[in-house]
């Protein structure tokens, strides 16, 4: 392994006094270009991910999610079980809300894919939801919170008439193990009352 | 998960040619149960083929009778407002079922395929004689709370896990299937198979054969109708016992009623036993408890399942209280 | 100490990095060629491992290694000392529990790594696995928290008057497994300087100096950096054996490790809550003063190491009763080491006793309020210390009336709406806090903007804005101009992030730092010299604050219906009121205690881990049918805040909310349960099954 990509614990300690949040971070992959050896079973697809073309070589087992979290570097989507019982994973598929890791990247050329990443504008401003799942406090941990808010969005395209009763039962595909429930009801009616 | 050649088909004859060529192959439509097993190593095809591109969406009403195709999604059959006014079980069924992420995603196709959730079934490092015959079958003697209690046999007690299935069953729906050989309808009520001394073998499908609609037929009650779901928590879960009921009432008196159970047997359980129980029968509980006993006769428990013999009678008396409330 | 008694409600501020997906955790991180470990787990509980198959696994492409106990580096796995914890890092073949680590594969891809895991055929020669509690084997308990296992005051045993009432019970409660929604993970690589890790904890220092012994190196040559902890609960206070496997597999390998623990994985080696069985025996005389509590607990244990569940602390230091009794026992089981989870002890103690007090309510006619009241204590009833704050009497008095307590028909089965039975129950909240030393460092620029720097993490508590609070407060600047750094142990030491402490332990560092700060400010009559100001703090508990007893308490209050034919629970309200001294945010502090509540009903009324009894290995290792809430379960509870200025619990007069929610809200919901049909439940989860035997 060649020393250039050795990065030395000076380098970390210099990232690190740089965040004022977040600790120092291991130099990350950007979105990767597509790799121009295929290897194995490999097949070239173009995902429409937010509204930006992305070309990549996946195996066909490889899920959305891994798809989106690994090659893509959209790391916002959770992985909390990677067998559909939590909805972490959840993402939008043309408007409609689904796990992403039941399902294979291969099977969404074509789709119109929508993660947390591109829920707020490309300005940076909030969506409603966001700005209400932050006034309300409807996170902890914040480990759920993407599932959470690409899941309401998907549930506010739905038409239904939201009370609070209807929303516990349409959210209940996201499990928060901090237990914010009652906080992210508030902030899904915060959010439709406003839109 | 197993590496595996993936085929996007798009007519049915190029999905059912490509399944055909290559032993082992299976479609994949939601994916939801497919992949997951895979994910488990329960199942590993050497091929999937993408039938989404399929034009079997369609939820159609005939003359006399509903047409669902089977690449319709959960949510969206959930949503057919006149299939919500037809066959209000149906609908309730399936807005039971899962969550709304796996409703947008699953298919009635596969929803109507899809394979147990037994514990011993999923883990092949225990014992099932429907993944491996002749491994023995672990949930007995064993952890078989959700198990089944009716169609059991000493090899398998693997619970079938579809609530839409149950209100199909009650509703004598058929499944239209194609292969090699043509189109044929399937009746709900011989497309699965008893486990018996082969759990392996779970439906009537041959090889390669695809789901390509649900059919129900309409019958005149069918409005009276109700999907009764019990479970531990109140979202998000298997069901424990449920009920699927359709009663002709007039008068106070029953005429004719449908029932089917779920959660406790090895296939969708209609009840030809509480039918006639109920035929002819005043419409106030009584009536619903003989007809219970009726369903759950020669129901037998494994240890920790026990209960559901109670719950499924009482989840019966239950939905017919509320199809035949005023 | 200006800080004040209700601190602000501020909204996180890290919420907009949380509701955006841009805060990370640790596997979120990816290393330029960093290489996938996918750990290969144990399918019997009690065996020799005989053979491991690699072949059909080296035939998918990518596999770089196969680490087994064959060739797998010799490391240091013992425990180091009582507490701690055996590892299983491939060093032998002996297998204690199922899903144990038995192998790791390390390749290029996540999915290669998964499948050759899958293709690896390992046979045992196993054994009958220990599954039975009661034929298990004892293992005694010396000390709890440095305290007597068992533990007696007054006369416990002396004849009871005539005319006192009884209750004689036994409890149960299940092994749980924590299972925060972010599992395991961790990074590691190596380099000239040493081994760096990115690892999801509770305690970057706990880890550093773990890791250290594994692999016999210096403390100072590992760097643990903890990015944000997707919750935890206890599960990640003490570094389990994955972590130090993918340390092993980046020196193996020379590159960088990824190492993410699978949900099924999360019922194998990181912990659990261990089952209990609890005797509980109460005597009042008749107008409700408690004669005498006994309380006997065992729990399980593993066969290598030895956790203690500690259930009687809740009932030990709760009531004004003079005649007191309390054992542990440790049963050893072919599991895996259990651990804390929330409200060790307390959480499950509270279920146990709190539901006899409630029996014993009934026994006697009396309110099961007034019970409380009745033998409420001013003083620490154990070892008669005052109560640096108390305002559990407040608590119960705000929660009941908001519940509408007094307006309760006691009689069983006596209220139903529409078809449903309706039960009210409540129960008493107590938790112990306590504070470790922490140290702190803030700084302030030229500028004015303030940094805070303490190595600790943040797991959903709230960390990155309530010690800014307290800094912002102190200074007297403005809340935006302050940030704080965590997680990296090159920050300064932090203690374990559990146990209710962080807001008292890191809070009174950051205060004493920021105080001294301001002194220093002062001095210079408040200008900043040109290369600023810092200020670096050790922050040492004095014995002085142990002449006090710390507890947080609360009052809990629950309604729930039942369906009396199907046996189904649903908890229709909740109220609940509770002090834990000063309250460094509103908002954070209000989403800490509903967490306890959603887990106290969580355990009353869903969570179980499922053994095989023959092969012990856990038939429902997945959020599928281990049961947790989902948001249609859990109602819009109310929760109360009666804060008091606590001068005496450490500089800050934090009490620690973190836990006080989950102790006692299970048997709030199991009361109300028995009032609403009239059946007693003693061994959760209460599911339908239980209730429909007694209907």
């Amino acid at each position: 392994m060649s020393d250039s990509k050795d990065l030395s614990r000076r380098d970390f300690m210099a990232a690190s006094s740089a965040s004022a949040i977040a600790p120092a971070a291991p130099s990350t992959r950007d979105s990767v270009a597509p790799s121009p050896t295929r290897r194995g079973s490999e097949v070239d697809i173009v995902l429409d991910v937010n509204a930006t073309e992305h070309r990549l070589w996946v195996e066909p087992r490889v899920t959305l999610l891994d798809a989106l979290r690994d090659r893509l570097g959209l790391t916002g989507t959770k992985k909390g079980c990677d067998q559909g019982t939590c909805g972490a994973c959840t993402v939008l598929v043309n408007g409609r809300r689904i796990d992403s890791c039941l399902t294979l990247a291969v099977m969404h050329e074509g789709d119109r894919i929508t993660t947390i990443e591109g829920v707020a504008r490309p300005d940076g401003t909030l969506h409603p939801l966001q700005r209400a799942f932050v006034e309300r406090d409807g996170f902890q941990c914040g480990f759920c919170t993407p599932g959470q808010i690409v899941s309401a969005l998907g549930l506010l395209g739905e038409g239904r008439t939201l009370d609070r009763e209807t929303v516990r039962v349409q959210m209940s595909g996201n499990i928060c193990r901090c237990g914010c429930y009652p906080h992210i009801v508030d902030a899904v009616l915060d959010a439709a009352g406003r839109t | 998960m197993n590496d595996f050649t993936f085929v996007k088909a798009q007519t049915t004859t190029g999905a059912i040619t490509a399944v055909a060529r290559e032993w082992g192959a299976r479609y994949v439509a939601g994916g939801t149960n497919i992949l997951d097993l895979m994910k488990d190593a329960v199942e590993a095809p050497p091929m999937l083929v993408d039938i989404n591109a399929l034009p079997l969406r369609e939820i159609e009403w005939q003359q006399d009778r509903f047409v669902v195709g089977a690449l319709a999604r959960m949510s969206d059959v959930a949503g057919d407002p006149q299939l919500r006014g037809a066959f209000p079980a149906i609908a309730i069924a399936l807005d039971e079922s899962a969550s709304p992420q796996l409703r947008n995603m699953a298919s009635i196709g596969g929803n109507v395929l899809q394979r147990t959730r037994c514990a011993y079934f999923r883990d092949p490092a225990t014992p099932c004689n429907k993944r491996d015959p002749g491994s023995g079958c672990g949930a007995i003697g064993g952890e078989n709370r959700r198990m089944a209690v009716l169609g059991t046999s000493e090899h398998c007690i693997a619970t079938h896990a579809s609530d839409l299935a149950v209100a199909l069953a009650a509703f004598d729906a058929r499944i239209e299937v194609v292969g090699t050989r043509g189109t044929r309808e399937i009746p709900v009520g011989e497309f699965y198979r008893l486990p018996g001394s082969t759990p392996q073998m779970e439906t009537r499908l041959a090889p390669g054969e695809l789901i390509t609609a649900v059919i129900v037929p309409a019958l005149s009650y069918s409005r009276r109708s109700t999907y009764l779901k019990v479970r531990d928590r109140a979202e998000y879960e298997f069901a424990l016992a449920s009920a699927a009921v359709a009663v002709d009432v007039a008068n106070g008196t029953i005429r004719e009623a449908r029932v089917a159970l779920g959660g406790i047997a090895t296939v969708p359980w209609r009840s030809p036993e509480a039918e006639r129980a109920l035929a002819g029968a005043p419409a106030e509980r009584a009536s619903f408890e003989r007809a219970a006993e009726a369903a759950l006769t020669g129901a037998r428990g494994y240890g920790e399942n026990d209960y559901k013999i109670v719950l499924a009678k009482r989840t019966l008396v239950r939905a017919l209280e509320m199809v035949t409330a005023p | 100490m200006n800080v004040p008694v209700l601190g602000a409600a501020r909204s996180r501020v890290e919420g907009p990095e949380k509701v955006t997906g841009r805060v990370r955790y640790t596997a979120d991180y990816a290393p330029e060629d960093a290489l996938h470990a996918v750990v290969v787990t144990s399918t019997a509980a009690n065996a020799r491992i005989a053979e491991i198959d690699e072949r059909l696994a080296l035939e998918v492409p990518s596999v770089v290694t196969i680490l087994t106990h064959r060739n797998a580096p010799r490391v240091d796995a013992r425990k180091q000392g009582p507490t701690s914890t055996l590892l299983f890092l491939l060093q032998n073949d002996v297998v204690q529990f199922d899903r144990q680590p038995v192998a790791v594969v390390i390749a290029r891809t996540l999915e290669q790594a998964a499948e050759a895991a899958d293709r690896i055929r390992v046979s045992y020669r196993a054994e009958t696995p220990q599954t039975d509690l009661d034929a298990a084997p004892v293992a005694p308990v010396e000390t709890i928290f440095g305290q007597p296992g068992t533990h007696a005051r007054g006369n416990p045993d002396a004849p009871l008057p005539a005319g006192s009432v009884s209750v004689r019970q036994t409890y149960r409660t299940p092994t749980e497994h924590h299972n925060p929604m972010e599992t395991h993970a961790t990074i590691a690589r190596w380099d000239s300087e040493g081994l760096t890790l990115w690892d999801s904890t509770q305690w970057a220092f706990g880890v550093r100096e773990r890791m250290a012994q594994v692999f016999g190196i210096d403390p100072s040559r590992v760097r643990v950096i903890a990015p944000y902890v997707g919750g935890a609960f206890g599960s990640k206070g003490t570094p389990w054996s994955h972590v130090a496997l993918a340390a092993m597999a980046s020196k193996v390998t020379n590159r960088p490790v990824k190492l993410v623990v699978t949900r099924p994985q999360m019922f194998g080696f990181v912990g659990h809550r261990p089952k209990t069985e609890q005797r509980v025996e109460l005597a009042a005389a008749r107008d409700g003063a408690l004669i005498v509590v006994k309380h006997v607990c065992q729990n399980e244990t593993s066969i290598a190491d030895e956790f203690v569940e500690p259930c009687g602390v809740f009932s030990r230091d709760l009531y004004a009763v003079p005649n007191y009794f309390m054992s542990h026992r440790l049963r050893r089981l072919n599991v895996s080491k259990p651990t804390y989870q929330r409200g060790p002890g307390e959480s499950t103690g509270s279920f146990a006793m709190e539901s006899a007090m409630d029996e014993l309510a009934y026994a006697l006619a009396i309110d099961p309020l007034e019970l409380r009241l009745r033998n409420y204590s001013e003083v620490q009833p154990n070892n008669g210390k005052p109560y640096s704050g108390k305002c559990l009497r407040e608590c119960y008095a705000l929660a009941a009336e908001r519940f509408g307590w007094s307006a309760r028909n006691p009689a069983p089965r006596s209220t139903v709406r529409g078809r449903m039975l309706v039960g009210t129950g409540m129960a008493t909240a107590s938790r112990a806090t306590h504070r470790s030393g922490s140290h702190a460092r803030i700084r302030i620029d030229r500028a004015g903007e303030v940094t805070v720097a303490v190595g600790t993490i943040e797991q959903g508590t709230g960390s990155p804005t309530v010690f800014a609070q307290v800094a912002a407060e102190i200074l007297g600047v403005p809340f935006e101009r302050v940030r704080f750094l965590w997680g990296d142990t090159d920050l300064p030491q932090a203690p374990l992030a559990a146990g209710s402490q962080t807001a008292a332990s890191v809070g009174s560092a950051v205060a004493a730092a920021a105080q001294a700060l301001r002194r220093s400010l002062d001095e210079l009559g408040g200008s900043i010299p040109n290369d600023g100001l810092e200020i670096v703090h050790a922050e040492e508990p004095p014995e002085s604050e142990e002449a006090y007893a710390t507890q947080a308490f609360g009052a809990h209050f629950a309604e729930v219906e039942v369906d009396p034919d199907l046996g189904t629970v649903r908890v229709t309200r909740f109220v609940g009121a509770f002090d834990g001294g000063r309250i460094l945010n509103e908002k954070t502090a209000r989403s800490q205690l509903l967490g306890g509540v959603v887990w106290g009903i969580s355990m009353a009324l869903f969570e179980q881990t499922r053994y095989d009894r023959r092969t012990a290995r856990i038939m429902n290792a997945n959020l599928s049918e281990y049961l947790v809430p989902t948001n249609a379960d859990v109602p819009n509870a109310e929760l109360l805040l009666v804060s008091d200025d606590d001068r005496h619990a450490n500089p800050i007069g934090v009490r620690g909310i973190g836990e006080v929610g989950i102790c006692g809200s299970g048997a709030a919901v199991a009361n109300a349960v028995y009032h609403a049909t009239g059946v007693r439940v003693r061994d959760l989860p209460i599911t339908p099954e239980k209730l429909l035997a007694q209907a």
